[in-house]
């Protein structure tokens, strides 16, 4: 049994987290931000959510509250965009270097400077590797399902590590969608309440963060980094389990046409469908193109791109940001090491879309297609490694 | 000190919460604060410390020397992680997760993490009215990360960023009035205090724990390594620092001033400055400017006291 029910998707992400009976929230409307703390500060307002909300001066500070309140055992909840995101860079390594369950809706969006409040992933890229476990969401259905997921995985104690729900902004923070909210005493079920290993308390005096020599150092990013590889059974056993209990199906990555179709699309986000939209009219012009989704980002589910990647002979990576100066985007390079350790023979193309809120459209997705199909390995005209789509220079 | 004066201030003056075998130099009197301090405060406490001096002498992984609930999570953060802390622990409670007891949340952070980086998180913190105390141990300068200068450090004083030299006297400014800017807050309890005078500390720290919202603590810690000074000198540069009118004991209490050690009549600041290191290069002049101010300031303050 479930609601379902039209709802912006910033509100609906909030509408998530009360659902998941979030305990502590530190926010602060950081240029940009979304509707999801206006609409928690609204739901601890009207008591319909037992909170404490935390109006912080900074996003600096949001997640240090977000820190010494998961330190207490509460479970807790926060939200950002871009600048903010930024602000906060320095804390995320240390909320997940304490192996805090921290769970956060990122909005992604771009980064000054030129000052944009549109979607992009400048701000989630330059946050990639801060030991956080990251999924990508295409629509608000599963940014909903995804927040509940993401207590579950990071509360685990085989994983203990803070969790990203990414969601592009506007093409999805701010769109109205049909999304079905499951009922609170199933998500209950799902979801008990936070049981956590060490917190700050009296009774039993704890020290947390406490500093490392180099004799130490090493070791404690070492466990570290096997807690987020480690977590990725993890996060596939909470969506098993969450498909099961809810009927919406979740895998690490997820594919689209990739059976018959020897070149495939590697996207993360909303952009994903588009890309459906442009398969389905390539079909129709009796042109297979597959599609390869991360849902996954963090740990880099290696051995499911793998699997689907291992037969193919053409990926074209899409993603949205600028590589600052590197041989190519992020995604790309990994794509790359993917390739290159297991051997593979194929051809890997690197596009960037999107930037700053531009919007791509399934016809512009369908000739960098048409483009890549009908060639060897792409020069293009200012930058060899990689594409522009619709870039005027 | 003998632990059995420390009677009228907690019910346990033996225990230790700061224990031995830690770091701190010799002499060193912000440990000392701290060690006094805590028996006030006492079990039922948790800390937010920022990253600093405290922080680094007491906790290499994996040993500790604080045996209370103690989290470190960066430099300029204390104040907002404790904000976290009291709010967790308060819904917590509300939600009959944990027993409903006082807990006494303590954020504790240097002058380079109070008055220079932590100022902001600081603000917010005494702004939204949370249930905490905040000490800040200031040493005047970052002694830490190797005698750089703050906003906290003494006019004159030689650092290693504000070096005097042939266009320079050392610390060109005058030290921020942290207390000040605390008080500007209307927040229900504010203090100067120094471990020179335990027992106007730990009184203060008395009435601290028992304020209900932000109370904020400013102990002047002598640092014999920062001021070049013998490490046997940090209780009588203390009390000079007091007697000379260059750091005034005095507190704030719902916006009420009261000096709370008259030091009347005043010593020469000399007595206070020669002898220190850090202010070996001042000439005669520098030293009358520094007189000067300090008249200024404590007859200031002495029109905002009620001890008039």
């Amino acid at each position: 049994m479930s609601t379902k029910k039209g709802m912006e998707v910033s509100i609906a992400a909030s509408v998530a987290a009360k659902l998941a009976r979030v305990e502590a929230i530190a926010a602060y409307p950081i240029t940009p931000q979304t509707h999801i703390v206006e609409h928690l500060a609204e739901l601890v307002a009207n008591g319909e959510l037992e909170a404490a909300y935390i109006n912080v001066e900074s996003e600096h500070s949001a997640m240090s509250a977000c820190v010494g309140a998961s330190a207490t055992g509460a479970r807790t909840f926060t939200s950002t965009s871009s600048q903010g995101m930024e602000l906060m860079h320095e804390i995320l390594f240390i909320a997940s270097g304490m192996r805090l369950p921290i769970v956060m809706a990122a909005v992604n969006r771009a980064l000054s400077s030129p000052l944009s409040i549109w979607g992009d992933h400048s701000d989630i890229m330059a946050a990639r590797d801060t030991g956080w476990v990251m999924v990508f969401c295409e629509n608000g259905q599963e940014v909903v399902d995804s927040i509940i997921m993401a207590f579950k995985i990071a509360e685990d104690r085989r994983v203990l590590l803070p969790m990203m729900v990414n969601l592009d902004g506007f093409s999805l923070s701010h769109v109205i969608e049909p999304i079905e909210f499951p009922l609170q005493e199933d998500v209950d079920r799902f979801l008990p309440p936070y049981n956590p290993l060490y917190t700050l308390h009296p009774d039993k005096p704890v020290t947390m963060g406490a500093y490392a020599m180099p004799e130490l150092y090493t070791e404690a990013k070492y466990s570290q980094e096997m807690a987020i590889r480690n977590s990725k059974d993890v996060v596939k056993e909470v969506m098993d389990q969450f498909s099961r209990e809810f009927g919406r199906t979740y895998n690490l990555v997820e594919t689209y046409n990739t059976e018959k179709a020897d070149t495939v699309f590697m996207a993360l986000g909303s952009i994903n469908e588009n890309i459906k939209t442009a398969i389905d009219s390539l079909k129709e012009a009796g042109k297979e193109l597959g599609l390869v989704s991360l849902r996954l980002f963090r740990p880099f589910p290696d051995a499911e791109v793998l699997e689907v990647l291992k037969t193919k002979k053409k990926i074209v990576v899409l993603e949205r940001v600028m590589p600052g100066g590197a041989m190519n985007g992020p995604l790309f390079n990994e794509m790359a090491s993917l390739v290159v350790s297991n051997g593979l023979s194929v051809q890997l193309e690197n596009f960037i879309f999107g930037l700053g809120g531009r919007d791509v459209e399934p016809e512009e997705l369908m000739e960098v297609y048409e483009q890549v199909v009908s060639s060897g390995k792409l020069s293009h005209a200012d930058n060899k490694n990689y594409g522009v789509i619709g870039v005027r220079s | 000190m003998r632990m059995k004066s420390l009677e009228r201030y907690t019910d346990n003056p033996e225990f230790e919460y700061a224990t031995s075998g830690h770091r701190a130099c010799q002499g060193c009197a912000e440990i000392l604060a701290l060690r006094l301090g805590l028996k006030v405060f006492g079990r039922d406490s948790i800390i937010a410390m920022a990253t600093g001096c405290m922080e680094i002498i007491s906790t290499p992984l994996p040993t500790t020397s604080w045996r209370l609930p103690w989290i470190h999570v960066a430099f300029e953060n204390a104040a907002a992680v404790a904000s976290g802390i009291e709010s967790g622990i308060g819904i917590l409670m509300d939600k009959g997760k944990i027993a409903r007891k006082d807990i006494n949340v303590i954020a504790i952070a240097g002058d380079g993490g109070t008055s220079d980086i932590g100022l902001q998180a600081l603000s917010g913190a005494m702004e939204r009215g949370h249930n905490f105390t905040y000490i800040c141990v200031d040493n005047e300068a970052y002694m830490n990360t190797g005698i750089q200068r703050s906003s906290s450090t003494p006019f004159g004083a030689m650092t290693t960023t504000s070096p005097p030299g042939k266009k320079s006297m050392g610390q060109a400014t005058q030290k921020k009035n942290m207390p000040k800017i605390a008080a500007a807050h209307n927040i229900p309890y504010v203090a100067t205090a120094c471990p020179s005078y335990p027992f106007d500390f730990l009184a203060k720290i008395k009435k601290a724990k028992a304020t209900k919202g932000p109370a904020y603590i400013h102990v002047l810690s002598v640092c014999p390594t920062g001021w070049r000074i013998p490490s046997d000198q940090a209780i009588h540069y203390g009390r000079l620092a007091v007697r000379t009118g260059m750091f005034p004991l005095y507190e704030v209490e719902n916006g009420r001033y009261r000096i709370t050690y008259s030091p009347e009549p005043l010593r020469p600041v000399s007595e206070y400055i020669k002898g220190q290191g850090r202010f070996r290069h001042l000439t005669e002049d520098l030293i009358a400017e520094i007189q000067d101010h300090v008249n200024h300031d404590w007859q200031d303050l002495k029109n905002h006291s009620e001890m008039k």
